[in-house]
């Protein structure tokens, strides 16, 4: 019924995507089977159909900078970053930037919430361009597999924090930190600096998310001017700073305790190299 | 509980009965006259001699074989145990093709294995292997891609049709941890597919025009019904005992299957699926059940390394193989 639409879709996204970038695709490091997916169901094939969208948000719209990229080592590793912005485009330039700049490109697989696979179309689209549900499980199997992995520690508690506090980490969840521990995996920090700014939340209605099932409610400031629109960022200017690896070592089951001290050191970190970033940025959209 | 369970007799008895002449104690098959019944029966009945408990007649039965057209619930049941010495049972009489009536289910599955179990703790059989599914699992949003042994088993949480089936598996897996004396295998294999086999996944995938759900494609693991024979047979191997999902040679997205068998899918919104598919399934319209609907649309997928390092199985068809089967006709 719709194959005659979707075959022409396909074709002309593949017209709009950039040959360079096609070509770093097909250099990402995969093991697919003789249907074209992975265990995870990730699709290279796929990521060309995604891709000039992701691109066009990379170059043109958000303008992104990445600062350090040649710190993501090869082999598994974490990639631990701030999360703002109400809809995780920050997540999706990280990806971008890994892909884009990072030489040779990798493919970092991003951990999304058990409820993404009850989402139609949402729940087939994320695992074809390598996301997965952020399950202890998957993360300890992709880390075996020497891939790279993106947590946000922070969870929605960060990308539905209010604008009011803009960069301010909030509490971090400890099981990354395990994670690492027990693969012996590096952690690289990552701070994302414009993803804060993108959409201006100035409430969370608490009682509307109750009803929908949601775990937050933001409200933008642009609510009664555009709707549902105003969910959609600004395009503030994005740079991404890698920090240098971190490694820890210790009991992977130790006291919450003990793990807080080593999450701390990362979180230390990520909000040193905002702070940093912040001085060193001229405005906010440019 | 039974007498059996409660004063398991002592080691040393099970030791002796090992040591006799192995070749003349026979196998005992239940369902045997099923499509996996008869396809193991005659795998087997060359190299042991074999006595397969089923109400149901055994089309083609090979001569040596002795069929008891019996139910697993029956005294009599108990008879063949008392007479023969058993060296294994290989538990398959389970109804896992579909009925409208849940409690036949239940009773026949989960009575039936109940008696069965008994009898071998009492007369002493050394080896058991039972025949679960990663049904048990159930597919769920929040399911990891490759689930373990250890997972828990979450399939009968929306629908009840599927408990029954998490029921037996749980009193399986307590047998095994009560009678230590008794190398007891369970294996859950993923969807068996083969030119023999009449389950719901197969059954659907031979559908022209498969209905699926609107937006989703979830990754699917599918196993040839040579490969699951294999895996009985290694389980037979002394020395092994314990949980093992039985996973094919890969998994791939539902879509992909249906366009290699040329199947042209009919999609539906999910919000209308259910209500929908359970009331064409009560009038029998229908020949899929709906507990089968969240295989549709979240994964089910498990993690096969227990099997292959310790049972050492390792499928002999390819994914495309595997999927290719259902176009066969049935030898």
């Amino acid at each position: 019924m719709f194959e005659p639409i979707v075959d022409k879709l396909k074709t002309a996204l593949e017209r709009l995507a950039d040959p360079k970038v096609l070509e770093k695709i097909q250099r990402l490091p995969t093991r697919v089977n003789e249907f074209g997916v992975d265990p995870f169901g990730f699709n290279p094939e796929f990521v060309k159909y995604t891709v000039p969208f992701v691109c066009a948000l990379y170059r043109h719209y958000f303008r992104v900078r990445a600062v350090g990229i040649q710190n993501v080592p090869d082999g598994r590793v974490l990639l631990i970053a701030n999360h703002s912005g109400q809809l995780p485009f920050d997540g999706m330039m990280i990806i971008a930037s890994c892909m884009l700049e990072r030489e040779p490109p990798r493919m970092v697989r991003s951990m999304v919430e058990s409820w993404v696979p009850s989402l139609p179309v949402v729940s087939w689209f994320f695992p074809r361009n390598g996301q997965i549900v952020g399950t202890r499980e998957n993360c300890r199997l992709l880390l075996e597999r020497e891939e790279a992995i993106l947590a946000f520690p922070e969870g929605v508690r960060g990308i539905n924090k209010l604008y009011s506090q803009r960069y301010q980490l909030q509490e971090f969840g400890l099981g990354f930190m395990r994670l690492a521990l027990e693969a012996r995996a590096p952690i690289v920090p990552v701070a994302v600096v414009g993803a804060e700014e993108q959409t201006i939340a100035v409430a969370n209605f608490r009682a509307g998310a109750r009803l929908l099932g949601f775990p937050n409610l933001p409200i933008p400031l642009s609510m009664p001017l555009l709707g549902p629109l105003s969910m959609l960022p600004a395009p503030s200017k994005y740079t991404i700073y890698f920090g240098k690896p971190m490694t820890f070592e210790g009991d992977p089951d130790d006291e919450d305790a003990v793990v807080e001290e080593k999450v701390k050191q990362v979180k230390g970190t990520i909000q040193r190299m905002l702070r940093d970033g912040l001085k060193a940025r001229r405005h906010v959209f440019w | 509980m039974s007498s059996g369970d409660t004063h398991p007799r002592p080691a040393r008895t099970a030791a002796r009965r090992r040591e006799r002449p192995a070749d003349m104690r026979p196998l005992v098959i239940t369902g045997i006259s099923g499509n996996l019944g008869r396809l193991l029966a005659r795998r087997l009945h060359t190299r042991f001699p074999i006595v397969g408990i089923d109400q149901r007649p055994f089309e083609g039965r090979p001569k040596d074989i002795l069929h008891y057209a019996i139910d697993a619930r029956r005294r009599k049941a108990e008879d063949i145990f008392r007479h023969h010495q058993v060296r294994a049972l290989i538990h398959l009489g389970l109804l896992h093709r579909p009925t409208r009536s849940g409690n036949l289910h239940r009773d026949f599955n989960v009575e039936g294995t109940v008696k069965l179990l008994e009898y071998c703790a009492k007369y002493q059989v050394p080896k058991v292997v039972l025949l679960s599914s990663a049904y048990a699992y159930g597919a769920r949003p929040d399911n990891s891609n490759f689930l373990t042994e250890e997972a828990p088993l979450r399939g009968g949480e929306e629908y009840p049709e599927e408990r029954a089936l998490i029921e037996w598996d749980i009193y399986a897996q307590n047998f095994l941890w009560r009678h230590p004396e008794i190398e007891c295998v369970i294996l859950r294999p993923v969807h068996v597919i083969g030119p023999h086999v009449r389950n719901a996944p197969s059954n659907y995938l031979r559908l022209t025009n498969p209905p699926v759900l609107l937006g989703f494609d979830p990754m699917v693991q599918l196993l040839h019904q040579d490969d699951l024979i294999q895996a009985v047979l290694l389980s037979l191997e002394p020395g092994r005992r314990g949980v093992f999902n039985v996973v094919g040679p890969g998994e791939a997205p539902l879509s992909r299957i249906l366009a290699e068998l040329g199947r042209r899918p009919v999609p539906i919104p999910h919000f209308l699926a259910r209500p929908l598919l359970s009331r064409l399934w009560k009038l029998g319209l229908v020949n899929f059940p709906p507990g089968e609907l969240p295989h549709l649309r979240y994964q089910c997928m498990v993690d096969g390394r227990r099997a292959r390092e310790v049972l050492g199985f390792r499928p002999q068809h390819t994914l495309r193989e595997t999927i290719r089967s259902l176009l066969e006709p049935p030898s």
